[in-house]
């Protein structure tokens, strides 16, 4: 043996993985978030029944990928920080998709060396009304019409790339991310459960989930 | 007194002398160029297309084994229509776990085995059963490790024993064996066993469990499995071998195919929200 040899790119002890599915579609009225429900320790089920999409603020949410820990950390920080932003606004005025974004974004890249963090920050605001921000692993920011992330989404990206629409409605939309997810699970061993979804409108946050039953052809 | 941590506890170099790396391209055969050629020259290898668990009980009449259908390729679920149970003969079932190349290599060399033990009965009234084949596939595996060319597999035998009896026993890729009333592979140790010894807490006590009983046992441990390991699929195969009703003497073989794993619990996730704190 020559040495000790460290993978510095594996998971430490113990820690556990969102190998995921998620993603993020703009529509008419707004955005809607989805993810799957599975949380791996290598191929070890640690929760059937996860929630990854998390609340940023009243409208804006996120979907989280890679660590559960760095992107729970993450998460807190930034909503911690939109709290505060969110005070110091005008009464009736309330922050952007955008600002929460690049909150996220200034974590990500500045702490890019000790985070594995892949995150969807997605929202409704009234100014820009539905807004997509993918934030990959380094820490760069993108502003999208939809964002695919996680190891399941490898196996979709041919069938979105095809099956998206500008404007979309809800059912449809609902639609696109239901078959959409439902592929990344059916192809993916690090992806599973439920399918949770949550719609941002001017109406406000309503949550759906779909069970196996349901999504499974 | 040797310094170093790497080295403790390690059969040292003064004792057995240098490691001798050559022994991965160990043979048996003598190193001329006609067998060199013929041979195909392999090394201890990595698992590519895998298969999961295996689980299988003894009851009352018999042994119940099941396995799913799936191949994996990584973490990608590569295929949906993998076989893992392979019927020997008209009372042995050989399930097979890990790597699926592997797997296919073991149903030829059963296949061979069934044409030259069976068919062309060589002594006078003795079939291939459960115990032979097992015995036989141990001996292939532990020679392919000695060789450093393992046959990256885990397997349970089951199937009947000369007296009558049920057999159950496991052979993995080091050629390690060992029997027991209830057996598993894979994720299905962790999972499966402690579910499967509920039933039959003492390897004896098998003769006091149902047919019905030992199949909800396994219905159950393949949901489990099916919630737990990121590997696994919800369709599967199920062999059963028992003792006729009509006839004790003789043996009935159900293979069923594309079952699937019910009564799933998911309904209370519905109103599990986030992660700690306060969510909406």
């Amino acid at each position: 043996m020559n040495g000790i040899s460290v993978d510095i790119n594996h998971l430490k002890k113990g820690e556990v993985n969102l190998g995921t599915s998620i993603m993020a579609v703009k529509f008419k009225d707004g955005v809607i978030l989805g993810a799957d429900s599975r949380t791996t320790t290598g191929s070890y089920i640690a929760n059937r029944v996860t929630d990854k999409l998390t609340q940023i603020h009243d409208t804006i949410y996120c979907c989280r990928s890679g660590s559960a820990a760095d992107t729970q950390a993450v998460a807190d920080m930034v909503k911690y920080y939109l709290q505060i932003y969110a005070s110091q606004l005008p009464f009736d005025e309330k922050p952007t998709t955008e600002v929460a974004a690049n909150v996220f974004q200034e974590i990500c890249y500045n702490n890019k060396d000790n985070l594995s963090a892949g995150i969807i920050c997605a929202g409704y605001d009234s100014k820009n009304k539905g807004s997509v921000y993918s934030i990959p692993i380094g820490g760069s920011i993108h502003k999208q019409d939809y964002a695919i992330a996680g190891s399941g989404s490898t196996f979709i990206y041919g069938w979105c790339n095809e099956n998206f629409k500008q404007e979309m409605e809800q059912d449809e939309c609902v639609a696109f991310i239901k078959t959409a997810l439902s592929e990344a699970i059916k192809w993916d061993g690090s992806s599973g459960g439920l399918i949770r979804m949550v719609i941002l409108t001017e109406k406000g946050v309503e949550r759906k989930v779909f069970y196996p039953e349901d999504y499974q052809k | 007194m040797n310094h170093n941590p790497l080295q403790w506890g390690r059969p040292s170099n003064d004792t057995y002398g240098q490691y001798n790396h050559n022994i991965a391209n160990a043979s048996v055969r003598e190193a001329d160029h006609q067998s060199l050629d013929s041979f195909p020259k392999m090394n201890t290898q990595q698992p590519i297309i895998t298969g999961t668990s295996v689980i299988a009980l003894k009851f009352k009449d018999g042994i119940i084994m099941a396995a799913d259908n799936l191949g994996s390729y990584g973490s990608l679920l590569r295929f949906n229509n993998i076989e893992r149970l392979i019927k020997v003969g008209s009372e042995t079932i050989v399930g097979v776990s890990g790597d699926i190349s592997d797997l296919q290599q073991i149903e030829r060399i059963l296949d061979e085995l069934e044409t030259t033990e069976e068919v062309y009965d060589n002594d006078g009234g003795h079939n291939l059963r459960a115990p032979h084949v097992h015995e036989y596939l141990s001996r292939v595996l532990y020679n392919r490790r000695s060789k450093m060319n393992p046959l990256w597999n885990a397997i349970i035998v089951g199937g009947f024993n000369d007296d009558k009896t049920p057999f159950l026993r496991y052979i993995d890729l080091l050629g390690v064996t060992y029997g027991s009333s209830t057996l598993a592979t894979g994720f299905g140790s962790h999972l499966a066993i402690p579910l499967l010894r509920q039933l039959i807490p003492y390897d004896v006590d098998y003769v006091k469990v149902t047919e019905e009983e030992a199949r909800k046992a396994v219905e159950n441990s393949m949901r489990v499995l099916f919630y737990r390991d990121a590997r696994a699929a919800d369709k599967y195969s199920v062999v059963t071998i028992k003792k006729s009703e009509d006839d004790p003497s003789s043996y009935t073989f159900t293979h069923e195919k594309d079952l699937r794993v019910q009564n799933q619990s998911w309904k209370f996730a519905k109103d599990i929200r986030g992660y700690g704190s306060k969510q909406q």
